[in-house]
């Protein structure tokens, strides 16, 4: 009897099909969709990176923060002053938002990871409200302050002439970052670093006994996410155009919403982002008219999920089906001779 | 002939997934005391907890002084007369021994123990009450699981490997005290290392291996090489 | 005198701060669980009050009578009916299930109450003030909140050392499992610790309404005041939570006195500040 090792079973295989057509499909939308389907689909990105980035931390790396908006808000931030104040084109504004963060989150991580636990969550959440009240003394710098500020349309008119084109690099680069980021998770699952990660997640004493050093994965794992939504929030800069400190730092739009699409759709999974994202635009389609009764709706579905389906729809179906559409372990086959 | 208080029949546990106990079957006497002899893992603490109730995941019955007890949560059990002195003694650190043992009393039974009673039976504890509980030393916390067991005033108690960790001079001194502890007809299960120790002390033994019985009865019935095959399950 | 009377402020500030803390600590203390929903249970319990004041006229305060005991029942039964649930070795349960009800209460407060300003009327209480030094008076509502909440942490320290409750709050948060031997029943002892915590809770949300104006989106606010003196303060230590709650209502209003808008970030940079060179808190009793 020979086995044979592989990382892919047929599921995934047509899964990695299916995923190249919708790529594809998605790559064209400016050409075959309206406008509002753009912004929707590219709105969807956004999430879908945020929500793959925070399953990272919290999911996989047991880092639950509540603070992410920090640094979705730094992005923001910096892509409207080094566009307006160093002239720099917006599409290096975004590495550079990320570079930033990055830098930026390694004194932050030290601090935070005093912190254990649900202490830790908050206090990420008090990092973002410091970031947030910062930027509303920075009216004295022309960034608006408490009122917030535009980017200006010649800055705007740097990405493409006109407003098709505009619109459609805007597009692709939510593209780009929601796939990106999916890639960057799926790529990090798939390697040593992801390994040791489900390590951790199975026993800190063990894998700690094992050499695997814990405390430099939690610290790299941070500042990569934080590199990663900056630059997520470079590009909202963009897509919003008008940009006040509430609305770059909120907690509702970065922390619950997302929070609320990885419970959904499977905490721990890298389906789980994706199935998540759509379901929450979906009911946002239908129901969003509810206002304050609409959240109250999604705050009890969360629970509810929390409650009875702690692994969320794709860990119901993950397991019940045994599938995977990411395989990141590998799978034993017999080989007949 | 006297009456059964602790009746268990095709007893068979779980610790998550894994099925640690198999088909137990046993019946003790009011007023006597078991040994439970085997190896490290042979099952011998999960069936202490099977029976006190802190092991939820289990099939078969338990009948305790005439009622069923296997569907009830232990702190239920405990007040129907049941007491378990854990393994590795388990007390407060954010309690005094006096506090130790007034939890213990939380239960409120009939019976001849009290704080007094207790500090009659173990005179270094009345010393030391007001003083945290894990300060002690290890015989000295023995003696505070103990007391808390009996505060409780238990109709079957549940000792589990008092030896563990003590000085020998210490256990003896444990030993000692035994008759006193389960005297009043009080009837004793007994988790124990030192399967000398444990045999001479009581009335029938259990040996278990690997989550099953295998031997029971007399210990003047069973030669050394019995018991030893039995223990190691050749 | 300007600095004595901000500092004087700061302290009693202070009070209500440890108020909006010893909640936090005595759950969190008793089982590990910080409620994410915290602050805005408080400012529930100050909406709730404003309906009791309306409907029976009572003095905000006298509507304690009444909101302590509802708070309470609320209490016990959010922690028996849904957060025991959430309680064991994973910490994502409690912290999403409560974040979940932080949602839950800002929104229904909204669509209940609408986003408009409310505010408790306390009548001569809130404008009666006394003169300690040229320059430096002390309301009687600041001095009464302060005293309240020396009061209710003797109070709870008392419960905790003194009585069956407090032994049993202490076993069980040693060890569950073994509380269980002693006949307690966790699930009851974790639900009157939240019941107390909600008392506390009820004291704070009304004090907190009769001081300032409050609208249903303060409440994360006062989770992280809260939070932020039990860290300075150190964990696992009431008294260290008023000390702690003290230096944040200072550092605030020394911030206020330098820039109107820099108030909370002069309280952030304190909490950051004692994170970084006194990670467990400037007098902790426990791990966390």
């Amino acid at each position: 009897m020979s086995l044979s090792f592989t990382r892919s079973t047929k599921t995934s295989r047509i899964a990695a099909v299916v995923a190249l057509i919708l790529a594809a499909v998605l790559i064209a939308t400016p050409f075959w969709g309206s406008t509002a389907t753009e912004q929707l689909f590219g709105q969807m990105m956004i999430y879908i990176a945020l929500a793959s980035l925070w399953n990272l931390l919290a999911g996989y790396t047991g880092l639950v923060s509540v603070g992410q908006q920090a640094y979705v808000g730094l992005g923001v931030y910096i892509m409207v002053s080094v566009t307006i104040y160093l002239g720099i084109h917006p599409y290096f504004a975004i590495p550079m938002a990320g570079l930033a963060a990055a830098l930026i989150s390694m004194p932050v991580a030290k601090l935070v990871f005093r912190l254990q636990g649900a202490y830790f969550a908050i206090g990420t959440w008090v990092v973002a409200e410091v970031f947030r009240l910062i930027s509303a003394q920075l009216g004295s710098v022309g960034l608006g302050g408490g009122s917030g500020t535009s980017i200006p349309t010649r800055v705007m008119q740097t990405l493409a002439p006109d407003k098709f084109w505009r619109e459609a690099s805007i597009y692709w680069l939510a593209l780009l970052l929601g796939l990106g980021a999916l890639a960057l998770v799926y790529g990090l699952l798939r390697s040593r670093i992801g390994l040791a990660l489900t390590a951790i997640r199975d026993s800190e004493v063990a894998s700690s006994s094992l050499g695997v050093n814990i405390d430099r994965i939690k610290y790299a794992v941070y500042v990569i996410t934080a590199a990663i939504t900056a630059m997520v929030g470079a590009l909202v800069a963009l897509q919003k155009i008008r940009v006040s400190p509430n609305a770059a730092f909120s907690v509702n739009d970065y922390t619950a919403i997302v929070i609320f699409i990885v419970v959904i759709g499977g905490i721990g999974t890298i389906e789980g982002p994706i199935i998540g994202t759509i379901v929450y635009f979906f009911l946002r389609e239908y129901f969003a008219d509810l206002g304050a009764i609409y959240l109250m709706i999604l705050g009890v579905i969360a629970i509810v999920m929390m409650l009875v389906a702690p692994k969320g729809i794709w860990g119901y179906v993950a397991q019940r089906w045994q599938i995977t559409l990411f395989p990141t372990g590998y799978v034993v086959k017999e080989e007949k001779p | 002939m006297s009456e059964i208080i602790l009746n268990v029949e095709k007893l068979e546990a779980w610790y998550g997934d894994a099925k640690v106990l198999h088909g137990l079957s046993f019946a003790l006497k009011k007023g006597e005391v078991l040994a439970l002899i085997g190896s490290n893992g042979a099952g011998k603490s999960t069936l202490l907890k099977s029976i006190v109730g802190l092991l939820p995941k289990k099939t078969g019955t338990i009948t305790f002084n005439g009622a069923r007890t296997d569907h009830l949560a232990a702190n239920d059990i405990v007040a129907k007369g049941v007491a378990l002195v854990p393994e590795g003694r388990r007390l407060f650190p954010s309690l005094s021994v006096e506090e130790n043992l007034i939890l213990g009393g939380q239960v409120k039974r009939k019976g001849p123990w009290n704080l007094a009673e207790i500090y009659n039976l173990f005179p270094i504890l009345g010393e030391k009450r007001g003083v945290p509980a894990t300060s002690l030393s290890g015989g000295q916390q023995q003696m505070v699981a103990i007391g808390r067991g009996l505060m409780s005033n238990p109709d079957l108690i549940l000792l589990d490997e008092l030896s563990l960790g003590l000085a020998p001079i210490v256990i003896k001194d444990i030993y000692a005290l035994l008759p006193k502890i389960v005297g009043n007809g009080v009837s004793a299960i007994l988790v124990e290392q030192d399967v000398n120790r444990a045999l001479a002390s009581a009335q029938h033994f259990l040996c278990m291996q690997e989550g099953r019985i295998s031997l029971a009865g007399a210990p003047k019935a069973y030669s050394k090489d019995q018991i030893s095959a039995a223990y190691f399950g050749m | 005198m300007v600095w004595v009377d901000i500092i004087t402020q700061g302290i009693l500030v202070g009070g209500l701060y440890a108020l909006f803390a010893a909640g936090l600590s005595l759950i969190f203390g008793v089982m590990r669980l910080v409620n994410i929903a915290h602050g805005d249970m408080i400012v529930a319990v100050a909406y709730l009050a404003f309906v009791i004041v309306k409907a029976t006229g009572l003095h905000p305060l006298a509507s304690l009578i009444l909101v302590i005991p509802i708070a309470m029942m609320v209490g016990y039964a959010l922690q028996r009916g849904i957060l025991n649930r959430t309680l064991g070795k994973d910490i994502l349960p409690p912290l999403l299930v409560t974040f979940g009800l932080s949602v839950i209460i800002q929104n229904g407060l909204l669509q209940i109450f609408t986003a408009d300003n409310r505010k408790l009327q306390a009548g001569a209480l809130e404008t009666g003030s006394f003169p300690i030094l040229p320059g430096v008076d002390i309301g009687y509502l600041p001095l009464l909140q302060f005293v309240v909440a020396i009061a209710v942490i003797a109070g709870l320290q008392y419960l905790f050392y003194k009585t069956a409750l407090g032994r049993a709050f202490r076993a069980t948060s040693d060890d569950a499992e073994t509380a269980q031997l002693m006949g307690l029943d966790k699930r009851k002892v974790y639900a009157w610790a939240m019941a107390l915590c909600f008392a506390v809770i009820a004291i704070a949300g009304v004090f907190l309404g009769v001081r300032t104006n409050f609208d249903p989106a303060i409440g994360p606010g006062r989770l992280i005041f809260g939070f932020e003196a039990v860290i300075i303060g150190g964990l696992g230590n009431l008294w260290g939570t008023l000390i702690g709650g003290v230096i944040l209502g200072v550092a605030q209003g020394i911030g206020a006195q330098i820039n109107p808008g820099a108030q909370e970030l002069a309280g952030h940079l304190i909490f950051l500040a004692v994170l970084a060179f006194r990670p467990t808190g400037l007098f902790p009793r426990m791990q966390g």
